[in-house]
């Protein structure tokens, strides 16, 4: 398009916009004070020393991580498991079963919420790693699915065909054939997973009480009451993983 | 020896495959759709059997604020997400590879960065002694800060800033497929820049602002982290009302019929907007062309 100085700078605008939250939390997170402020006089480590000295902090990094972890692997199974099975075996299935595989993506977190409240209080769930790791997988799975089926669509099915002509069994060709191939999808699969399940704050609130505390559930009480910078050192650090992760993949495709 | 079993061999291969399509819908069945179905059972039976829940949809003058702020903010944000990210994507369309590189990481960094922690930020920047504030009364601007956040305008700057990289990715895939030779054969059959974009480009680029609008909206509709942070209690959207049924008021009847509600209208979206974004199968052919 020519004559296009105005969207271009609508465009570095709505950058602008994006970054500004991220920028921001740097300097929150060197505050000297106990509230929420930019440093005026000076800039203190201690809302970082406090996170690394606060018991609570890194027992919720260790909930969630556990959480997370356990749900990405059941994720990457389910999901695919079944794209690999329509990918094979496609029809019906694929018309049918897929936009129900898929629908704990579309379907509002609240409602999950709310399902799972009663849900799991009628089988003895509630408040337990077990009920918190199923629902975090089950809107994970979805995830899984989309990604192992990009994979699979670049991959010739005929390769299976030969591998189980030439006298391989069914698992041994999904091990040495199949999942070999579609490295990539499951990869990008589990991370999509792992990190919905990290970042996952509504069925949380609901479903646990005192036994599991996950990350989101420690920041959400940070700022009903009162906004602690800690928050702050806390994003700041979450912000340079992904970034740091981001790059890591970006240079890795390259 | 090699055309015996292979016949036995293929049918074991189709049992082994339909068995992997089998054992985690059975597994979704029992651990997400009967949860979820219960749901929906509950807003007829809660607290008795009847459709009562789902009159007071028409009666109850609360019921109604709850509804109309949410479609209301819903709608500001969708609209304003979409004229933000289109012009984005046709921002970003003509530059040079590096600069939209940059841009294009920056939309991604904010996509994974926690929605919380971007809530908690912009609280931060909003607030009446935030950055805002204090950087217009240090200029001498204004005297008294600005009500920047714990009502609907802090409400629509975040939930505008969690949607534009869904908007901005669809925008800009289905931009980028649109064949820029014919603008160039407009141009030359005499068609202003105007008249080209607005009879040539713009129609080509319709589908994928459809699919972006649609997705905005069904998230939009069942938000309730920025909402509740950035609006302070003040603007009370349908998520957080459900919550509120559920963990004060214990109304389980019409939290459930509201949920039912939403998860309604998020499917008939859904199903609207697969006309227009392919989920899925067509992720996937996206993914092998480019």
């Amino acid at each position: 398009m020519s004559g296009a100085t105005f969207p271009k700078v609508i465009a570095w605008a709505v950058t602008c916009f994006l970054a500004l939250p991220v920028l921001i939390m740097l300097p929150i997170s060197l505050t000297p004070n106990r509230y929420l402020s930019l440093p005026e006089d000076g800039v203190s480590l201690r809302h970082y020393r406090s996170l690394w000295e606060d018991p609570r902090w890194l027992e919720s990094i260790g909930d969630s991580l556990f959480v997370a972890v356990c749900a990405a692997a059941l994720a990457v199974i389910l999901g695919a498991s079944f794209a690999i099975g329509i990918w094979r075996r496609g029809g019906m299935a694929e018309r049918v079963l897929q936009p129900i595989m898929l629908a704990p993506m579309i379907v509002p977190p609240i409602v999950h919420s709310v399902a799972f409240y009663k849900g799991w209080a009628a089988v003895g769930l509630l408040d337990t790693y077990t009920g918190l790791i199923l629902v975090h997988a089950m809107k994970g799975t979805p995830f899984v699915i989309l990604t192992v089926a990009a994979a699979l669509a670049n991959f010739d099915p005929r390769t299976e065909q030969a591998a189980r002509s030439l006298g391989a069994s069914a698992w041994r060709t999904m091990a040495w054939v199949v999942l070999p191939q579609i490295k990539g999808g499951l990869l990008s699969g589990a991370i999509f997973a792992f990190f919905i399940s990290w970042d996952e704050i509504i069925v949380a609130l609901f479903i646990t009480m005192r036994q599991v505390y996950t990350l989101p559930r420690r920041i959400w009480d940070g700022l009903e009451d009162n906004i602690d910078p800690a928050i702050a050192a806390l994003g700041t650090l979450m912000i340079f993983v992904t970034v740091a992760l981001m790059i890591a993949q970006s240079v890795r495709k390259k | 020896m090699s055309a015996a079993p292979r016949p036995k061999g293929a049918g074991r291969t189709d049992r082994f495959y339909l068995l992997m399509i089998v054992l985690p819908c059975a597994f979704l069945a029992a651990f997400y759709c009967l949860p979820v179905l219960n749901v929906l059972v509950l807003s007829v039976t809660e607290p008795e059997p009847g459709l009562q829940n789902y009159t007071m949809l028409a009666e109850s003058g609360a019921l109604h604020r709850i509804l109309i702020n949410t479609l209301r903010v819903s709608l500001s944000t969708t609209v304003l997400t979409l004229i933000l990210g289109y012009m984005f994507a046709l921002g970003i369309s003509s530059m040079m590879p590096r600069a939209r590189t940059i841009a294009l990481f920056v939309v991604l960094a904010s996509f994974w960065i926690s929605a919380l922690i971007r809530a908690y930020a912009w609280v931060a920047i909003l607030q009446p002694n935030g950055l805002i504030n204090g950087i217009l009364m240090g200029l001498g601007l204004i005297d008294e800060p600005l009500k920047l956040v714990r009502n609907e305008l802090g409400v629509i700057i975040g939930m505008v800033h969690y949607m534009l990289p869904y908007a901005i990715l669809p925008i800009y895939a289905n931009m980028s497929g649109i064949d820029r030779s014919l603008m160039r054969a407009s141009r030359t059959l005499g068609a202003n820049r105007w008249r080209t974009f607005w009879w040539v480009f713009f129609p080509q680029s319709l589908p994928g602002l459809a699919g972006a609008g649609i997705l905005v909206m069904i998230f939009s509709l069942g938000f309730y982290i920025t909402p509740a942070v950035l609006g302070g209690g003040r603007v009370v959207m349908i998520a957080e009302y459900i919550s509120i049924q559920i963990s004060e008021t214990l109304r389980w009847g019409v939290a459930t019929m509201l949920a039912t509600v939403l998860v309604m209208v998020v499917v008939a979206l859904t199903v609207w907007m697969s006309k227009y974004l392919k989920v899925g199968g067509g992720l996937a052919s996206k993914g092998g062309k480019a």
